[in-house]
């Protein structure tokens, strides 16, 4: 059966769970080389448990990488199953008996150990955002929305439209080839800008991007398109990495001016389903300009305000 | 224009408030010409609807004359097939439904997807959001109401329906809420041969569900309230059985009335401010609630789960906001017993009771007691609250 789940939370379950193993290896090498040389048959070399102990370290910061980093850190692991075959197959040469024997499943485990780790790099690399992306903010949201996966992606991919119904986008500017000019609010009124490209589409499924170096907020997005069960409409799933100037603090101090990211993602896809399925965003008296973020947290009493004209829903 | 306005718990002033103007393209403008004050409305009076900010606008059951269109307001729907025009009288659902929506093609309007602005707040108190609604808090769209001289209505291209000349405002106000609702209560119960039906509350919505469940064919209609007239009225025009709880035993009188089984199926149309004559239970429920330990006083529902017969159906149409304390879900799970819900799906049920209007199979007049201009709103609300002079529903003319 197909997973309704984020693609992405799978591959991050996945590289996490290769930096457990990190550690698990990591541990004894570093405690007990010995032991470890006598296991993989290269207890007669006076230099195995040292370089047992380096290669234990390594693991280690594989772990570390793995399990806080970003999820491209995976990478690292492949390098050193790399370096580890290399070693075993040396240690090949002039072994013979019960050793020859033990160096040869250890050589099949590392083998075995490897192929984990290069599938879920391609993983991380396919369904990510390509060239890595950028933190420590991660938000995801999704919404179902009553049209085809055909009509759902090719107003998202119009990149222009965006704007419609991002509460914090003022203008989204395509500019010919997969790059694109971003103006949007930033906390405090700050205006933040930035271009970014394309770093992955597969037309009705998937459309991933993000900003290119010298962005004001370092980003990148991937929006997961999928068929509802049961004619159901489309299943639309968004993962954003932001990198808000001050990190978690920073983070802090935006929601205290009532900006919450997680909900205003959620929002954001709210009109999103709101423009495909009913062609507006939905105003009442309260939010008359639709998405206005001050608006959304402050509201006041719901009394048609003097201010509202009828040029309100133009868009 | 003038509007009725909530300034805090049981007070309501008449204001001057800034005129409504279109914000979206498929919105109208109605002039309103009657609108009711809805024992839900009470629970707002009250003070007891989360998000309901003093300065906001009452009302829901409004209808009145068609003044201004937005762009893609006049294109037909099922409602309208000829489409909307300046001048058109029309009855507006409460339930906001943009007709594009899953729900929505389900004829669930009450659920709509895309009516709610403020679905995230709905969401933190209710998992999910219903759709929005006129002049019912903020959690649920922050919509001024219809208790006012003009309103806006978003999705007018759904919502509204025309009505005919020839039909009074008295005659056809009450589609847009309490007769959809109280039809909707009996439709719930899937009303088989020799069916006795119980029905909690004698207001409106109690009142129209006993008209219901006696035209859907039950055996026997039982209406349980406490106030004399209300209980006299619905005798009167619906030929329910009458039962006053005061000084006696509900559970006790509806199982000599059926000798036995309980009635088959049983109807809440009374709400989270429910009375009892058990005052230690009611003082249990009002302390809680006051103390916001709890958001409802829910004995009217208590007592209809365990009243009704092994496999038997309730139906809810009362309205409740939030959590309750003491509910019998032992006896709901160990009896096989079907729970349906709701907020009246009115867009589904407003054609077919207008064609019943028309053949006069049903006059929904019946239940009007007091005419009042819109400046003596507050008035209107103190009385019906207390159901004092009889009161058994306002007609608020603007």
């Amino acid at each position: 059966m197909k997973s309704t789940q984020n693609p992405e939370r799978g591959t991050g379950r996945l590289v996490r769970g290769l930096g457990v193993a990190s550690l698990g290896l990591g541990v004894p090498m570093l405690l007990r080389p010995d032991s470890v040389a006598r296991f993989a048959g290269v207890d007669d070399s006076a230099s195995a448990p040292a370089l047992i102990r380096v290669v234990g370290a390594r693991e280690l910061i594989h772990a570390a990488l793995c399990l806080v980093g970003p999820q491209r850190s995976v990478w690292t692991r492949v390098l050193g199953d790399a370096m580890d075959l290399a070693v075993l197959a040396a240690a090949m040469d002039g072994r013979s008996g019960e050793r020859r024997t033990r160096v040869n499943v250890a050589t099949a485990a590392v083998a075995g150990i490897a192929l984990a780790d290069v599938y879920a790099s391609v993983r991380t690399a396919r369904s990510q955002h390509g060239r890595g992306k950028p933190g420590p903010l991660t938000l995801e949201a999704s919404t179902t929305v009553n049209r085809s996966p055909e009509d759902v992606y090719a107003f998202w991919r119009d990149l222009g439209n965006l704007p419609s119904f991002m509460q914090h986008l003022e203008e989204v500017t395509p500019k010919g080839d997969d790059t694109s000019h971003w103006v949007a609010r930033g906390p405090l009124g700050k205006k933040v800008s930035w271009d970014a490209e394309i770093t992955g589409e597969d037309p009705g499924r998937r459309l991933a991007w993000r900003s290119l170096k010298g962005a004001d907020v370092d980003n990148a997005g991937t929006v997961h398109f999928a068929p509802a069960p049961g004619d159901r409409g489309t299943e639309v799933r968004v993962v954003l990495h932001y990198d808000v100037p001050g990190g978690l603090a920073g983070r802090a101090v935006a929601r205290l001016f009532g900006e919450e990211p997680e909900q205003q993602v959620r929002d954001d896809l709210r009109r999103f389903k709101q423009v495909m399925e009913t062609g507006d965003i939905v105003r009442s008296e309260i939010l008359p300009r639709g998405t206005e973020a001050k608006r959304q947290f402050l509201q006041g009493p719901a009394q048609a305000s003097a201010q509202t004209s009828n040029d309100g829903s133009s868009r | 224009m003038k509007a009725v306005v909530w300034e805090g718990p049981t007070k309501v002033a008449v204001k001057d408030v800034p005129d409504p103007a279109l914000l979206n393209h498929r919105d109208a403008i109605i002039k309103v010409t009657s609108t009711a004050i809805c024992g839900s409305d009470l629970h707002l009076y009250d003070g007891y609807i989360p998000t309901f900010m003093p300065g906001d606008i009452f009302g829901h059951e409004f209808m009145g004359e068609v003044v201004e269109l937005g762009r893609d307001a006049g294109s037909g729907s099922s409602a309208n097939p000829d489409g909307l025009r300046v001048g058109d009288r029309v009855v507006v659902p409460f339930p906001i439904a943009c007709g594009a929506c899953s729900p929505c093609q389900r004829g669930l309007t009450s659920l709509c997807e895309n009516s709610n602005p403020n679905a995230g707040e709905a969401e933190k108190v209710m998992g999910h959001s219903p759709s929005g609604i006129f002049g019912y808090s903020h959690m649920l769209g922050g919509y001024p109401g219809g208790q006012a001289e003009y309103v806006r209505v978003p999705f007018a291209d759904v919502g509204p329906l025309k009505v005919p000349e020839e039909l009074s405002d008295d005659q056809v106000l009450f589609l847009t809420d309490v007769l959809p609702t109280g039809w909707m209560a009996a439709d719930m119960c899937d009303i088989q041969r020799g069916d006795v039906v119980a029905v909690w509350g004698a207001g409106p919505v109690g009142q129209f569900a006993c008209l219901a469940a006696t035209q859907m064919g039950a055996a026997k209609v039982i209406v349980i309230d406490r106030v004399p007239e209300r209980l006299e009225l619905a005798a009167k025009h619906t030929g329910a059985h009458p039962l006053n709880y005061e000084g006696t035993s509900v559970l006790k009188e509806l199982r000599e009335l059926t000798a036995g089984r309980g009635p088959d199926r049983v109807i809440d149309a009374v709400g989270m401010e429910a009375h009892t004559d058990v005052t230690a239970i009611h003082a249990y429920d009002k302390a809680k609630q006051v103390a916001k330990l709890s958001t409802e006083r829910p004995q009217a529902l208590r007592e209809a789960i365990l009243s009704v017969a092994n496999g038997g159906t309730v139906s809810i149409v009362g309205v409740y906001g939030g959590l309750v304390d003491k509910f019998p879900i032992g006896s709901l799970m160990n009896r096989s017993i079907t729970v349906r819900t709701g907020q009246a799906h009115v867009h589904r049920y407003m054609r077919p009771l207008l064609d019943k209007i028309r053949k006069r199979e049903i006059d929904p007049t019946f239940i009007i007691s007091h005419h009042l201009p819109l400046a003596e709103a507050a008035k209107g609300y103190d009385m019906f609250k207390h159901k004092e002079h009889s009161c058994t529903k306002v007609v608020l003319k603007p």
